[in-house]
């Protein structure tokens, strides 16, 4: 039992930081699906976290929270819409720099609004994103084995947890099983062809970037209201980039990406716990080549030894009509 | 209209168009300083006179330009090969490696400029190194080099932190950061220029190595416009299909560019390490790599364009540390706002006013805008 209670909360702080990077993960899906690529998926939850915590402090409100997180990160991925889309300006050069000017000016408006050197007022109570306890989850906790698990690990967890994973299969119908998913696929292999069935290419890579603003919004939102009781600068700290790892080793597909970013968050978690554990036969591992660990699997991944990740055929190259 | 981007004159391609854009992010930039209730003049004011208003000043300008030299031709290389070259700041990371491995073997035998000639070797090779991996999966494997770029990031960060914390510490110490060099391996100071000039130059970091970064311009150009290799480089890049049909090797070309590239990175360690710090610390390369991105993206790929725009960046970051010491709500970090901005609009939006432009143009004087009927059949 003592095993079992220790792995159910390895594995209950695995779920807590795959969250975030499953979200952002989902959003890149769209997007990237759509050909477009963006590696400001990391500006655009770091933008969600400052004005999720900011909203959620002034109002009280954590919904009011995910609103705001949700608002300014479209507001950032239209940015990245007009630029690589209507301009047809380099995709990976927009998504740098709405990485940068999320950075900058969550830091100079967090100092200038609430001046604590870059922080959110402390969110309490309704400001949250409180822990749910699914029904029947202290009745079941005495049952051996499945009741820890139903009630430690399943239950207890934010809304926003539970979302994250309800998206993976919504994100699955909406891409392989409506019209709306077929058209984004299509877009991001054969744009020319979509445009030729009289389909607007720029109005439906609009609409992909939307969802990944919505996405990447809730990831933020999660990050400062919900697992967070407040926005800290630079708080995403390299998990939009994860997330871009995790969706590459996915393959771009909905399913995989959710497995990859559980299996990234287990290394997290596991790294965090285990500092400095010597492993039989390996002896200490070091925890900075525990943190380097999904960078290091992504790029043999893109190497191709580990099956091949292909990505969408037109994903970076900006549409050109021909007239 | 077929051709979307029809030709403007020189000036306005290479001067115009980009002035416009550097104008519109300091306009964007200015919104957000009046957003944090600042005026943005006075903010611009103290900006120009913590830069240029004295000869520390601009020393300290100088030698934050050093640096972004540097990172600004290394992306730019790989610019020409059509390569995005989005890990400076990784390569640049571990290049401090190699500075501080030459400087703590030779500080106490040669004098600096037997250890400044090891210690650039060292950190081209191990800037290069970093860069060969990424180079190499790009063009024999066919990963995309923007992703492994960042993820060499990631992962030179993680590496450095290991060393640090590790191996290069000095047992007796705390602080993550290699022993302290030895006179062998201090670079000398070119404060002594400016006060020749008049100016009083307080103890200020700008060394010789500034020197290097324009020798190092210098050498770019030659490589890029006045060598065979440089042609092979600009043909991959205009055209992998036409290089591909002139015999160019594409997988030695992309892994030659990136291995100067990485170079390029990896040299600018030695603007803090060993011309400043004197020893190697944690995260030295404070985004300078990034900055590199900027640097080149408004020089056009050009070092006659990048040692201007690494100077303005220099001036940003010497006169961004005025605004800050001044205005108590705009911190350093509105730098890296505008960096952001000047990315954006220089970058990724460069044809936004492009049309409007042409548009004037051609109202002005059609044939020299390049829009004449006769010209482009399908107007």
């Amino acid at each position: 039992m003592e095993f079992l209670g220790v792995l159910l909360q390895l594995l209950d702080a695995t779920i807590r930081v795959s969250v975030p990077l499953l979200l952002a993960a989902l959003a890149g899906l769209y997007s990237e699906r759509s050909g477009v690529f963006d590696i400001g998926l990391e500006g655009k939850m770091l933008a969600g976290a400052f004005a999720g915590a900011s909203a959620a402090a002034v109002t009280g409100s954590a919904w009011l929270g995910l609103m705001a997180a949700i608002a300014i990160s479209v507001f950032f991925a239209l940015v990245h819409g007009f630029a690589s889309i209507t301009h047809r300006g380099n995709q990976i050069v927009s998504g740098v720099a709405i990485n940068f000017i999320a950075a900058g000016s969550t830091i100079i408006l967090g100092q200038a609004w609430f001046r604590q050197g870059g922080r959110t007022p402390s969110l309490t109570g309704d400001a949250r994103f409180q822990s749910i306890t699914l029904p029947g989850a202290d009745a079941v906790s005495g049952v051996p084995i499945l009741g820890p698990i139903y009630s430690d690990l399943i239950s207890g967890h934010s809304l926003l947890v539970y979302a994250a994973f309800a998206m993976v299969p919504i994100t699955w119908w909406v891409l392989f099983r409506t019209r709306f998913g077929l058209r984004l696929r299509a877009v991001g292999e054969n744009p020319a062809a979509v445009d030729t069935a009289g389909i607007s290419v720029a109005w439906l890579r609009y609409r992909a970037v939307i969802c990944t603003g919505v996405l990447t919004g809730a990831a933020g939102a999660y990050l400062a209201v919900a697992q967070n009781a407040g926005f800290v600068k630079d708080m995403t700290a390299g998990k939009g980039f994860i997330a871009l790892a995790a969706l590459i080793f996915a393959k771009w597909r909905p399913v995989p990406v959710m497995f990859a970013c559980l299996l990234f968050g287990f290394l997290d978690a596991f790294a965090i716990r285990y500092q400095g554990l010597a492993f039989p036969g390996i002896g200490r591992v070091p925890v900075q080549l525990m943190q380097a660990l999904p960078y290091i699997l992504t790029v043999i991944l893109l190497a191709g030894f580990i099956g091949k990740a292909i990505p969408p055929r037109a994903g970076g190259v900006p549409y050109v009509k021909e007239r | 209209m077929s051709t979307p981007y029809a030709k403007l004159p020189a000036w306005a391609d290479y001067g115009l168009i980009p002035l416009i854009n550097l104008v519109v992010a300091f306009l964007v930039a200015g919104l957000v300083v009046l957003l944090v209730g600042e005026s943005p003049i006075r903010a611009a004011g103290l900006l120009i006179d913590g830069a240029f208003g004295s000869g520390s000043g601009i020393a300290y300008t100088l030698y934050y330009a050093t640096s972004f030299i540097f990172t600004g031709l290394a992306v730019a290389v790989a610019f020409h090969c059509g390569l995005f070259n989005i890990g400076g700041e990784g390569q640049a990371y571990v290049g401090g490696l190699g500075v501080a491995l030459a400087c703590l073997a030779f500080d106490g035998i040669f004098p600096w400029y037997l250890t400044f000639l090891f210690a650039i070797l060292g950190s081209a090779a191990i800037g290069a190194a970093w860069a060969f991996l990424p180079a190499y999966f790009q063009a024999k494997r066919g990963s995309h080099i923007v992703i492994t770029t960042i993820m060499f990031n990631f992962i030179a960060a993680s590496l450095m932190v290991y060393l640090l914390v590790g191996p290069l510490k000095p047992p007796t110490s705390m602080a993550p950061q290699t022993r302290t060099f030895l006179d062998g391996a201090h670079l000398p100071k070119l404060g002594w220029v400016l006060e020749a000039m008049g100016m009083t130059v307080r103890a200020t970091p700008l060394n010789i190595t500034f020197i290097l970064a324009l020798v190092a311009s210098v050498a770019v150009w030659v490589l890029i416009w006045r060598t065979r290799l440089g042609y092979e480089i600009r043909t991959q890049g205009f055209s992998p299909r036409a290089a591909r049909y002139a015999g160019i090797g594409e997988a030695r070309i992309i892994v030659i560019t990136m291995l100067i590239s990485g170079a390029l990175a990896g040299m600018m360690a030695l603007n803090p390490v060993m011309g400043d710090q004197h020893r190697l610390q944690l995260d030295f390369v404070t985004g300078a790599g990034f900055v590199g991105i900027a640097v080149a993206l408004m020089g056009r790929s050009h070092p006659a364009g990048i040692v201007p725009a690494a100077i303005l960046f220099g001036m940003l970051y010497q006169g961004g540390a005025e605004i800050a010491f001044e205005m108590p709500h705009i911190s350093r970090d509105m730098i890296v706002i505008i960096q952001g901005l000047v990315i954006l609009f220089a970058g990724a939006l460069e044809h936004m006013f492009r049309p409007a432009i042409q548009a004037a143009f051609a109202s002005i004087s059609p044939r020299r805008a390049g829009l004449e009927p006769a010209k482009s059949g399908s107007v």
